[in-house]
């Protein structure tokens, strides 16, 4: 009985490491080349770089054309992430708190809006952001992305503010509190969970985003993910920076994973993600 | 000092809240609110603390109108059927906050909640968060939290309902002798009979949000005003029959034998009232010339720790009125379904209800010897 039992979990853990093997693959692959020249890279698979090299990552180091993308990238996400919080706290604790007429309709609307893709929202943010000369600036994408990440957050907050007892909200009004002074130091804190989950969906939702972030830029707000396809050039394509810009544009992806892990599973866990 | 609210009306969505309320709510004592659920305890609190507003009426706090004040700016302490603390403050800091926001000095900060925390028997808990403590060192955190700041009124909404039955035991104890040394206006809402008469002090019965009939706790369960009075003070409700009283006897519905009439049904009037007994007057064996023996068919038999809840049928005579009672009695009685039992009830121990649902007689016992108290009544 046992040894049937060890022959089925080995031949599970094979399956979970052949599975994990075949996901990983491509990310392996990315990072392998982004450390081989041009020329092995071209020459044939080899699994391992034979002529390690650090120049893909060097040139995106010190090319501003390169490195700006990052920036650009990464300021618009923080600012899409800032002003998603800065608009959903108040508007989840609105939902949650209070009844106003129609409540419930503005927040399925509000949902609804996220089923739209984001080409169609193309044309109007081009032409109206050219007009109020917010074209290729940071501040454009961000506000483009709010359209989508703004309702998310309202949804995701909403669930996490209906969790706290109202009657936390009356005692501290009971105790002294100033409305603002109880939201930021202790509601706020109580939700921390939920604007941590808030915050990473935001940012993964503005970080791979490239339609309107292509569209609404062209030289000074530029993102890495344009930036990615100049690398098509007159010589073919720089095979190796291409993969060095891949493997940093996951990293900050990575990193926020990392710290708001336990959030999300909490996220999940209260159900509302 | 006192509390005092005048013709205070509510009404939410057309549904009647609170109704024509006033009252006048003293320091010193435990104004104790017993109601049902939906009986407007909860919306009388809030009110007082100026969570909500009156449609009409004004609520006074030392002689001042305080109807229109904000709930920051009234001096209110109050705790919640739920452990209501901020998770992300320790036990002190929960404490010391309505002290912190009135801008108390940090030296009597720490003085007054050393002291609170004595005496709420919470001192080791001061440095852990309010999560990491059991419901009833929570409570106690909520308690201290509301009592700290030496408020004029202190609202406490069930504040013993989630907890297990020794724990509010020693809480209500401490709470008797916390809030009788105070200067506050406290006020006590509770579904429960057993708990208004085991805080005594002064009581402010509740029904679908008006007032029926306020004073000294042992007196409103000794002489109800009306039916619904007399149902708050009796978990089962009172079990009651249709009868009719004329010269010096009395006939129950259904029953042939006349009622030996005990004094305090004598000075009657002749007519058809409504009579009650409690479901704790029943008793197994006869105890004296009063008393009137029914033969009953039995539900369902309860088994509660040392008592028996029977709940039974009566049929009036040949006709097809039923009555379904549940009795109280002392002892484990544990009687299968269908089966029948012989109770013994004292006319002695009936209420008397009018048409309008006024008491007109009620039983003089003592409060001492009533069984419902057990052994609380000390």
């Amino acid at each position: 009985m046992s040894i049937i039992r060890e022959k089925g979990s080995k031949r599970k853990a094979l399956g979970l490491i052949a599975y994990m093997v075949f996901v990983l693959l491509p990310i392996y692959w990315l990072l392998n080349m982004s450390f081989k020249t041009n020329e092995e890279i071209l020459s044939g698979l080899t699994l391992w770089p034979n002529d390690f090299t650090f120049d893909n990552y060097i040139t995106i180091f010190t090319d501003a054309s390169w490195y700006m993308g990052y920036v650009n990238s990464m300021t618009y996400v923080a600012m899409n992430m800032v002003i998603t919080l800065l608009v959903a706290l108040p508007a989840a604790y609105a939902f949650s708190r209070y009844k106003f007429v129609g409540d419930k309709h503005l927040f399925f609307w509000l949902l609804s809006n996220r089923m739209a893709p984001p080409a169609v929202f193309l044309l109007p943010f081009f032409q109206l952001y050219s007009s109020v000369g917010l074209f290729d600036t940071h501040l454009a994408v961000a506000l483009a992305h709010c359209l989508f990440s703004i309702p998310l957050a309202v949804w995701i907050l909403e669930g996490f503010m209906s969790g706290v007892p109202r009657e936390i909200d009356e005692t501290a009004y009971i105790d002294g509190y100033s409305f603002s002074r109880f939201f930021i130091t202790i509601f706020i804190p109580m939700i921390r969970s939920g604007i941590g989950v808030t915050a990473f969906f935001s940012f993964m939702f503005s970080w791979v985003e490239l339609l309107l972030a292509r569209t609404l830029t062209s030289v000074e707000a530029k993102p890495i993910s344009a930036i990615m396809t100049r690398t098509v050039g007159a010589t073919g394509i720089d095979w190796g920076v291409l993969a060095a810009a891949g493997v940093l544009t996951i990293i900050p992806g990575v990193l926020v994973i990392w710290f708001v892990r336990n959030h999300v599973a909490k996220g999940f866990a209260l159900g509302r993600v | 000092m006192s509390l005092k609210l005048e013709n205070i009306n509510r009404t939410v969505n057309g549904e009647v809240y609170l109704k024509d309320i006033n009252l006048t709510l003293e320091p010193g004592r435990l104004n104790v609110l017993l109601g049902r659920t939906l009986s407007g305890k909860t919306s009388l609190l809030r009110l007082i603390a100026g969570l909500d507003k009156p449609d009409s009426g004004k609520v006074f706090s030392r002689d001042q109108d305080v109807t229109g004040l904000s709930v920051q700016k009234r001096n209110v302490g109050m705790v919640y059927q739920q452990f209501i603390n901020y998770p992300n403050l320790t036990v002190y800091d929960n404490i010391a906050s309505p002290l912190k926001l009135a801008k108390v000095d940090k030296a009597t900060i720490d003085r007054q909640v050393r002291d609170i925390a004595e005496r709420l028997s919470i001192s080791q808990f001061l440095s852990r968060f309010p999560l990491e403590l059991s419901g009833g060192q929570q409570q106690r955190t909520a308690l201290a939290r509301a009592l700290v700041k030496d408020a004029d009124v202190v609202l406490l909404d069930e504040p013993l309902a989630n907890l297990d039955y020794k724990l509010r035991e020693s809480l209500r104890a401490d709470l008797r002798d916390l809030f009788t040394q105070r200067n506050s206006v406290v006020v006590y809402a509770t579904t429960e009979a057993q708990e208004a008469l085991a805080l005594g002090g002064h009581s402010v019965l509740l029904h679908e949000g008006q007032v029926l009939q306020s004073g000294p706790t042992a007196e409103q369960f000794r002489q109800p005003v009306n039916l619904n009075s007399a149902n708050l003070f009796s978990e089962p409700p009172l079990n009651t029959l249709m009868g009719i009283k004329q010269g010096g006897e009395l006939r129950l519905a259904g029953l042939p034998a006349v009622v030996t009439l005990s004094e305090h049904l004598k000075a009657l009037p002749d007519g058809e009232y409504l009579f009650a007994w409690r479901p704790t007057d029943a008793s197994l064996v006869a105890k004296s010339e009063h008393d009137i023996e029914l033969l009953l068919d039995v539900d369902v038999a309860e088994i509660s720790a040392s008592e028996s809840f029977i709940h039974t049928h009566y049929r009036v005579g040949q006709s097809t009125e039923n009555h379904s009672w549940v009795w109280q009695i002392q002892g484990v009685h544990n009687l299968p379904n269908d089966d029948k039992i012989r109770l013994h009830l004292s006319s002695q121990k009936l209420f008397v209800f009018a048409a309008d649902g006024k008491c007109v007689a009620s039983p003089q016992s003592k409060l001492s010897e009533l069984s419902i108290l057990g052994d609380e009544c000390g």
